[in-house]
């Protein structure tokens, strides 16, 4: 599955509201770590089924990265009904996403 | 029975890639593991003003992504995983990355440095609240805040330059009363009036529950400790070589840890080179280590043919 774009108006239904775990991964273009991050994202989105992995632009969408206090990038964040249970700041490897994630499944 | 590697190539800043050009090109087939950060240091940084070919600058991802581009043009073998251990007591030497074990007639190690943290225990629990190590990542948070710098090196003010574009006022926060960044980016830093200077005095704490509120400063010829509001504490305190995994493998310097190099990249196990911030403390640039990796694979070619 491809990893879903997110955006201020879509944040609620695709994460708030998801019936399965949402890692979200807090990126922006001029951040040379996100540009790291962001291919192991779509690794994982394509190996990962037991959750859904999303991308939110914090340029683009600054509401909601300042509702979650995202002072630092890449941030990524796994909610579970509604509220965040993870927060990791900096670089992340996607065998640690993985177990991550397989652990809230 | 693991296919054993001509040269395995240990990191991917400069120095690995270009460790990694030079023995594509000599038809080594080189494994590289990139470790946690492709790209190493230059990943994090924005305008690379001073590489020579690019008089316009380059941006720091888009020239390691040339690096490694041509590297793997020359048939260099590039895994993005982290080496977790390396045994260079035994031939052919032997490393071993997420399980797997690999072997090789001889390694390159360019691991490169990473930045220093002050090591303070409200420093840790702020970090992604206020407290970074990366000033274009993290400036856009501080739209009309203030922060402090805390360092006196080129990394510390061109952290401030990048800042003032977006806080209302810099701080940079130094332990001495002089700076040791360039005398270009010193004029820079001290022309912008968004920057100001606290000289001689050192963080010992960092103030807020939940995000950064302030820090604590103690001046260190008077004591005397003063409190600074600030929302952002972005830190460039130097650096250390990555050096863990060759703790009991070979010969490191017993002050700050960097690989031991003689004869330019030998290092004390025959076969296996060092280049690039892993071993020099003095010049740390991305010319340098690209230099030192040119170097690195030329020894490890001559040593392979001297074995057989």
């Amino acid at each position: 599955m491809p990893e879903i774009i997110l955006t201020d108006k879509n944040f609620d239904n695709e994460v708030l509201k998801s019936a399965v775990p949402v890692l979200v991964d807090f990126w922006a273009p001029w951040c040379g770590p996100c540009q790291i991050q962001g291919p192991i994202i779509d690794e994982l989105a394509k190996e990962v089924t037991t959750a859904k992995i999303t991308k939110l632009n914090v340029d683009e969408n600054q509401a909601i990265a300042a509702k979650f206090g995202v002072m630092s990038i890449p941030t990524l964040m796994i909610f579970k009904n509604g509220s965040v249970v993870e927060q990791m700041v900096g670089l992340q490897q996607k065998a640690d996403l993985k177990r991550k994630l397989q652990s809230l499944a | 029975m693991a296919e054993i590697y001509n040269i395995i190539i240990i990191g991917s800043g400069p120095a690995g890639y270009t460790a990694g050009i030079y023995a594509g090109r000599a038809l080594l087939e080189p494994l590289l593991f990139t470790g946690q950060e492709p790209g190493g240091q230059l990943s994090w940084t924005t305008e690379v003003e001073n590489y020579p070919g690019f008089p316009d600058g380059v941006q720091g991802p888009e020239l390691m992504k040339r690096f490694r581009d041509q590297a793997q043009k020359f048939g260099a073998k590039i895994l993005d995983a982290k080496v977790d251990q390396v045994d260079f007591k035994v031939k052919p030497f032997k490393i071993w990355s997420a399980g797997a074990e690999y072997q090789a007639q001889s390694v390159i190690v360019a691991t490169g440095a990473s930045a220093n943290w002050l090591g303070l225990e409200n420093e840790t629990r702020l970090k992604g609240r206020g407290v970074s190590s990366c000033a274009t990542c993290d400036g856009f948070f501080f739209r009309g805040k203030d922060v402090v710098v805390i360092g006196g090196g080129d990394v510390a003010l061109e952290d401030a330059m990048a800042l003032t574009k977006f806080a209302s006022s810099v701080k940079i926060i130094h332990r001495r009363d002089c700076l040791r960044a360039s005398d270009i980016m010193q004029q820079r830093a001290k022309d912008n009036p968004k920057i100001e200077f606290i000289w001689n005095s050192e963080v010992i704490d960092v103030l807020g529950a939940n995000s950064v509120e302030g820090v604590r400063i103690k001046n260190i010829q008077t004591n005397q400790e003063t409190e600074i509001p600030c929302q952002g504490m972005f830190v460039a305190v130097g650096h250390h070589p990555n050096t863990d995994i060759f703790k009991d493998q070979l010969e490191l310097d017993n002050i700050k840890g960097y690989i031991v190099v003689k004869e330019s990249t030998k290092t004390s196990v025959a076969g296996v080179f060092a280049a690039g911030d892993v071993h020099d403390f003095q010049y740390r640039q991305a010319v340098t280590a690209a230099a030192a990796g040119c170097k690195a694979a030329i020894d490890a070619e001559k040593w392979l043919e001297s074995q057989n």
